[in-house]
């Protein structure tokens, strides 16, 4: 088979100085599905955004169908036939499907006025053509994510790509989506589609690809066929070491309840229920993991547990301590902590230093400052005691944050949160977007909290997190909790999934989710 | 030097475009002048060398630094109020009034009139803070606005009830001498205003970067929602930098009524206010910087004036200097291609040893 790409001694750094591609060369041949693994950080999505035009590199070739080529934007990239689809898919979500195909390239009447019929005709035939299903006259924003993403995909064939760039496809997901998605992408493959796809879950790229590319500090470690290589193979190539992935023992002993809500409920500011009659409780030494597709109402529950929102209905008591109308600082005083989950945008100040964002929930205590006057040579010592103990890889204190990797950021929010020594501890999505290694250090983090026996209310959209950790999950639907396991040993992804697309739910949850 | 360069890209960044607005300027008065090395000498020599225009710097840098630092306060915090021109017209006003209607001695007289002044201008600067922090409205717009308010207020309040009327112009009655700034060097207009600005902006700086209020301004500045996560009032904050440069700017202004004119005998807007963003962009909103740029454009205006009156060159082209100047500064991405080649060195140099804490 020939390849269809070929990329060469491929060398990126960005303005900031880090290196992101050190001489990497890929191949791919034609009518495959490759796929591309590594840590966060390890370099994929620089790569896929120079093959697609999006940033050039300073040194190496691309060649496609045989051709070097030399995009200088997207558009070239997909004028020769390769498309992409981005992990926070790119659609208006007010237009509909059709719309949005034939975004750029709408079919006209008289030159002018657009053609709806058209439009939708040639959704359906495009559509028709690849087994595609999409509803064309739906408008984005009232479908699922699983949709979303097949439109995307069918923007892209739309346009005659030849190579189909997919960049995490999965991480928004259910499994019963992921199942839907990886079948589509076969039936591509079998049309004479090449498919590159981005991963870091193992199990996806084994079920799926024909080739693998590892990636490991912006290098390329090896391509092999996908079935000469295990699981514990690749892993072992990404990370440079083997990973623990066996699950944890949960620690028997829980204490009594710290965090409490009951009959929480959100409206929001189009006056809608966000959540709905919410009542759960966590003890002393548990971690409750709460599962469920993103966009549920978790993001809110966590901003009212936290004094961030402040609930329409409902109750929140700390060590049965009421605490809604309290202000974030009072709610923290009281002992709670909080990893919330966007870290750029809540967790971290991006341009201040390492130092400033190490105190901002304590920057006005004793011994950080005294009489109003910050006591700098305290907070310098403070974060050099964090930085080692949470192994913050950074050059200085006074770096800016932003300068820092993903997975490093997040161990400053993380050790900010730990070191605040709370009784309850809210963490939001604690590993997204971080690499396998600061994955692994915050989950025994978290483990370590729960034996020091804090209570762990976790929010996460990874459902091998939410298995891995918890004592207890809770599936949140629609702003309702649907069901509660007690014991998640018991179950697999598989069976949380058709509670979290509300289609299954357990009835009289009340008392138990209490126990 | 690699090195050198990028831990201080922006303050060479600055000094370059100085530099070259200089060169432009140089430029400039090569095509427009009879006489090039005469122009020349008076734009940017002579504003050096008789103590009467060196006097006009240090006078014309003060308003400038108190309303540079002031805005620098509100930028720090994001909150972009252009309101320093009224603030500092309005409290001038009201200073005025009340100078010029008590007696008193000097040593309480003095920080009592720049009192009233500088609550003149926290009040003002508070309108367009509660507006923003409670009903989320622009405090660009509101403080805009809000500068043709103070004009008019200002001009209503002096020519109604302080005019002196034996006076030929509009003007308000003279400040009795307990309330006047003195001049420090004789035959010169430089006041004391100026040791007071030098010492407002030590303070700021110190307020800014060693205190639990710095920390709250400038984390609210760099992340509203990060701050308020932290438990930062951002409410309080946002109030708060717009008073403070309201009443930094109208001391501003009230050391100029006290220091150099004795009366309030401004029919025009001065347009510090204006000069005090110019300045707090320049000095990068840092204080201590911000002495120097102010320094910096009032020597430029300084040079601009011997340029006309001495040379055969109009005062506009002085606007011109300063306005390719403070393009140049304040496009980021001038030199950026050059700062982003350094980096790819140093990235490669670097990659051998890596130089990371832990």
């Amino acid at each position: 088979m020939a390849a269809i790409l070929e990329v060469k001694n491929i060398e990126k750094i960005y303005p900031d100085g880090v290196i992101a591609n050190k001489d990497v060369s890929v191949s791919v041949e034609e009518g495959t599905i490759h796929a591309i693994v590594g840590e966060n950080g390890a370099g994929k999505s620089t790569l896929m955004k120079v093959i697609f035009g999006i940033t050039r590199p300073q040194n190496g070739t691309i060649s496609f169908q045989g051709q070097e080529v030399n995009f200088k934007s997207p558009d070239d990239a997909i004028q020769q036939g390769i498309g992409m689809v981005h992990q926070h898919l790119m659609l208006a979500s007010d237009l509909t499907v059709a719309e949005n195909l034939v975004l750029g390239i709408e079919p006209k009447r008289r030159g002018i006025f657009l053609d709806d019929h058209e439009m939708i005709r040639l959704t359906r035939e495009v559509a028709q053509r690849f087994s595609l299903e999409v509803p064309p006259d739906k408008k984005i924003k009232d479908l699922p994510i699983g949709i979303r993403q097949r439109v995307e995909i069918l923007k892209a064939l739309y346009r005659k790509a030849e190579l189909l760039i997919l960049d995490e496809p999965t991480a928004v997901l259910t499994p019963q989506e992921t199942e839907v998605l990886f079948r589509t992408l076969k039936q591509l493959k079998a049309n004479g589609k090449t498919i590159l796809f981005i991963s870091h879950k193992l199990r996806e790229v084994k079920e799926i690809a024909d080739r693998v590319t590892v990636m490991r500090d912006s290098q390329v470690i090896t391509t092999e066929d996908a079935a000469k290589l295990s699981e514990e193979d690749i892993s072992h190539l990404m990370v440079g070491r083997d990973i623990r992935t066996e699950r944890i023992p949960q620690s028997e002993t829980t204490g009594e309840v710290v965090l409490e809500t009951k009959g929480l409920s959100f409206v929001n500011e189009d006056e809608i229920f966000v959540l709905k009659d919410v009542s759960f409780s966590v003890r002393a030494g548990e971690i409750l993991g709460l599962a469920g597709v993103e966009g549920n109402g978790q993001t809110e529950l966590v901003k009212l547990l936290t004094g961030l929102l402040q609930p329409t209905d409902g109750e929140i008591f700390v060590r049965s301590k009421a605490i809604s109308g309290l202000s974030p600082r009072k709610v923290r005083e009281i002992g709670l902590a909080h990893i919330p989950e966007d870290r750029m945008e809540n967790g971290v100040a991006d341009q201040a230093s390492v130092k400033e964002n190490l105190i901002v929930d304590r920057y006005y205590k004793a011994p950080y400052s005294r009489r109003s006057r910050l006591l700098w040579k305290t907070i310098t010592d403070h974060t050099l005691d964090l930085v080692k103990r949470f192994h913050i890889l950074t050059r200085n204190v006074d770096t800016p944050v932003n300068s820092l990797s993903g997975g490093n950021i997040q161990k400053v929010v993380v050790a900010r949160e730990l070191s605040a020594d709370p009784d309850v501890l809210i963490a939001s999505q604690p590993t997204r977007g971080v690499d396998v290694g600061s994955e692994e250090h915050i989950h025994s983090l978290l483990r370590q909290v729960r034996d020091e026996g804090k209570a762990v209310f976790m929010v996460s959209a990874d459902l091998d997190e939410v298995l891995k950790l918890s004592s207890r999950i809770l599936v949140i639907y629609n702003g309702e909790i649907v069901a509660h396991i007690p014991d998640p040993s018991m179950v697999s992804a598989e069976d949380l999934g058709p509670y979290m697309l509300g289609v299954k739910r357990q009835e009289d949850l009340g008392a138990e989710i209490h126990s | 030097m690699q090195k050198f360069i990028l831990r201080n890209f922006t303050l060479i960044r600055t000094l370059i475009a100085i530099a070259l607005g200089i060169v432009i300027s140089i430029f400039l008065i090569y095509v427009i002048s009879e006489t090039p090395g005469f122009s020349l000498k008076s734009f940017l020599i002579a504003p050096l060398l008789s103590k009467s225009r060196l006097s006009n710097i240090v006078e014309n840098a003060t308003p400038i630094l108190f309303c540079g630092i002031a805005i620098a306060v509100a930028f720090r915090a994001k909150q972009f109020n252009i309101g320093a021109e009224g603030a500092l017209f309005i409290s001038a006003a009201v200073g005025t009034a009340f100078a010029v209607s008590t007696s008193m001695p000097i040593f309480i007289h003095i920080p009592l009139v720049l009192l009233v002044a500088a609550g003149a201008g926290a009040a003002w600067g508070f309108i367009p803070g509660f507006m923003k922090a409670k009903w989320g409205a622009s405090e660009l717009v509101a403080s805009l606005m809000m500068n043709y308010v103070a004009y008019f207020l200002g001009l209503y309040l002096i020519n109604n009830f302080f005019r002196d009327k034996e006076a030929g112009f509009l003007v308000s009655y003279r400040l009795p001498e307990s309330a006047r700034l003195a001049q420090f060097l004789e035959g010169t207009r430089m006041h004391y205003g100026v040791f007071l600005a030098l010492g407002a902006a030590l303070l700021i700086y110190y307020l800014m970067f060693h205190t639990t209020l710095g920390y709250e301004i400038r984390m609210t500045g760099h992340n509203q929602g990060f701050s308020r996560f932290g438990g930062i009032k951002i409410f309080k904050i946002i109030i708060l930098v717009q008073v403070i440069e309201g009443a930094l700017a109208g001391m501003g202004g009230m050391t100029e009524i006290m220091g150099i004119h004795g009366r309030f005998n401004w029919q025009m807007s001065p347009g510090y206010g204006w000069e005090g963003i110019i300045v707090a962009i320049i000095g990068r909103e840092h204080p201590i910087l911000i002495i120097f740029a102010s320094f910096f454009l009032a020597y430029i205006r300084v040079g601009g004036q011997s340029l006309n009156l001495l040379a055969d060159v109009p005062f506009e082209l002085v606007t011109v200097i300063q306005a390719v100047i403070i393009i140049l500064i304040t496009a980021e991405a001038f030199l950026g291609r050059f700062k982003y080649k350094l980096t790819v060195n140093e990235a490669k140099r670097e990659e051998a040893g890596d130089e990371s804490l832990a």
